[in-house]
């Protein structure tokens, strides 16, 4: 097993709607796709995000994509018109998921 | 089978129009189609119009009218833009006007009203609509005094309607930005208004060019450092069979990449739940969607889904919130960190002993943890230099202009090499959004399509 950062397996992209930002995570293939799929929970993409998501985290899986979408409430200060941050728009919300490490087997990653 | 070629023009106001000619000359469309107006638009709109009553639309309609008018002439090419904003009727004029001034005529320009509803809000919460914010259920009654503007989303419809009344260019308000793309489908395939699975292809469609170069390797988070001609990004193309299914694609020698993963990466951009994305036409469901590689530069979609569309509409309303008062200054190494972070500490025990009670203060370290916030990484190195941004939410201008008052004698009193200071910045007005739902029948009785002719 490797520490890998999603940086180096995920592709990502953030939109804003008010105060809530989505964000797409995709997976390279069907195995580093089951991976994420148990890492990626709710839970530790709340702890992750936390001091910048003050609301609920959903997610919702699309496996003909392998790609699942986070849907976070409350995360922009309000709202990009309103919000005193530089990211008022959350265009760095991918980046900073792919900030997230996680455990991988060796061997997922040769190919990649 | 019919196919028809729509081309993606504009993804937000101010983009850049020169793709959009290059799809004009080399891409073989019989549409282009702008997506102008994010929330923040509006925003930007509404303090247009309130300066100058004939604003309130985007001004650069008139470069991309003076670039594009002469392909809608000589290839038939129809424009269709919300670029009119708050002021859509405004924005036909001066389209009117540009065409005139290129000496053009026989122009059909039509424009769709109806979706802003301000002047109807005592109405509706008489009538019983509570238009509690969607997201947080609060009761509008805290808002609705300080209300800038209110716009409802409306669908694609009204623009078939211009169309077949013989428009070349047509120019909405608040219209969804996919009811652009998705209006000449209906209307050259004659889609009824309950072919549920077309009209959702019709609109991932959309949704996968109202971005511009988001789709052909823009913003794209994979390998983008392989993606040539960054410098003359291609705008994407959709092929649109009658059956729904398209191909993507962008003009070959311009830049950037079609790809399934660019695509992809598009496809739940700004979405929430997948398998039902809510539009005034239809409720797209894209659980099933299949992305296929075709051939290079050419990405297939199929398997888009449709449900019925609801019985209301979302109503997009801006309210004044206050006021944000800003100062960035910077400090050198030695200890620039150190500097920087003792400032923040300075000045918020002045805010204390002079009992400047700001609703929120905000402290970034740029060149350190501005973008990323709590997620930045611990930085062990020295840096070169660090930007301290200090930012307030105040209630008015003058409580806003009083905080960066402060910052000016740190730079004799205060800890070594503060430096770049480029003068204390204006406070800027904030605006907050609230969006609400009603029922499409209130909204779409008031909605007209008129036509004008130069």
């Amino acid at each position: 097993m490797a520490m890998v950062k999603l940086n180096e397996i995920a592709q990502s992209r953030s939109g804003d709607k008010g105060n809530t930002i989505n964000i797409g995570v995709f997976a390279p293939n069907q195995e580093i796709y089951q991976v994420l799929l148990a890492e990626l929970t709710t839970v530790s993409v709340k702890m992750h995000f936390s001091g910048l998501v003050k609301g609920k985290v959903t997610r919702y899986e699309m496996p003909n994509i392998l790609a699942m979408n986070f849907v976070l409430s409350e995360a922009l200060d309000g709202g990009g018109s309103s919000s005193l941050r530089l990211d008022n728009l959350g265009k760095c919300f991918g980046s900073n998921m792919l900030r997230m490490e996680i455990e991988v087997d060796d061997e997922l990653l040769i190919d990649l | 089978m019919k196919k028809v070629r729509i081309g993606a023009a504009q993804g937000f106001y101010g983009d850049t129009i020169e793709p959009a000619v290059a799809t004009a000359e080399k891409g073989d469309v019989q549409y282009l189609c702008f997506d102008a107006l994010a929330e923040l638009t509006m925003a930007i709109l509404v303090k247009d119009k309130k300066k100058n009553e004939n604003g309130g639309f985007t001004k650069d309609i008139s470069l991309q009218m003076k670039a594009l008018l002469p392909y809608v002439k000589e290839k038939g090419i129809k424009l269709l833009t919300n670029g009119g904003g708050i002021n859509p009727v405004g924005a036909q004029q001066e389209i009117l006007r540009v065409a005139g001034e290129m000496g053009i005529s026989g122009l059909k320009v039509a424009v769709v009203t109806g979706d802003n509803v301000i002047d109807r809000l005592p109405e509706f919460l008489e009538k019983g609509y509570p238009l509690n914010h969607l997201e947080t259920g609060e009761s509008v009654e805290n808002i609705k005094d300080r209300l800038e503007f209110a716009n409802a989303y409306i669908g694609a419809q009204p623009i078939v309607k211009a169309l077949a009344a013989g428009a070349d260019i047509v120019v909405t308000g608040r219209t969804t930005d996919t009811a652009q793309f998705l209006a000449p489908l209906i209307y050259e395939f004659n889609w009824g208004e309950e072919e549920w699975d077309k009209l959702a292809s019709g609109v991932f469609m959309g949704h996968l060019l109202e971005c511009s170069a988001q789709s052909t390797g823009g913003n794209f988070s994979g390998k983008w450092w392989e993606i040539e001609g960054f410098d003359r990004m291609g705008y994407p193309i959709a092929e649109v069979s009658e059956n729904g299914e398209f191909i993507i694609s962008k003009v070959e020698d311009r830049g950037g990449l079609v790809t399934i993963d660019t695509v992809k990466e598009q496809m739940l951009y700004e979405i929430h739940d997948p398998s039902a994305y809510i539009t005034p036409d239809v409720i797209v469901d894209l659980t099933n969607v299949k992305l296929e590689n075709i051939k290079s530069n050419q990405v297939k979609v199929t398997g888009v889904k449709g449900h019925p569309r609801t019985n209301t509409l979302k109503v997009v309303m801006g309210y004044e919130n206050g006021y944000a008062g800003q100062v960035i200054v910077g400090f050198s190494w030695p200890d620039a960190m150190m500097k920087a972070k003792k400032v923040d500490e300075i000045i918020r025990i002045q805010l204390e002993r002079n009992g400047l009670n700001y609703e929120e203060v905000r402290t970034d370290y740029m060149g350190y943890n501005a973008l990323s916030g709590p997620l930045a990484h611990d930085n062990q190195s020295e840096l070169n230099e660090v930007f301290l941004r200090m930012t307030v939410r105040a209630k008015t201008k003058q409580e806003a202009v009083k905080f960066s008052r402060l910052f000016p004698p740190l730079a004799l009193n205060g800890p070594p090499s503060m430096s770049g200071f480029t003068g204390n910045t204006a406070p800027r007005a904030l605006l907050g959004m609230w969006s609400a739902l009603l029922p499409r029948e209130e909204v779409e009785r008031q909605i007209q399509v008129e036509v004008a002719e130069v």
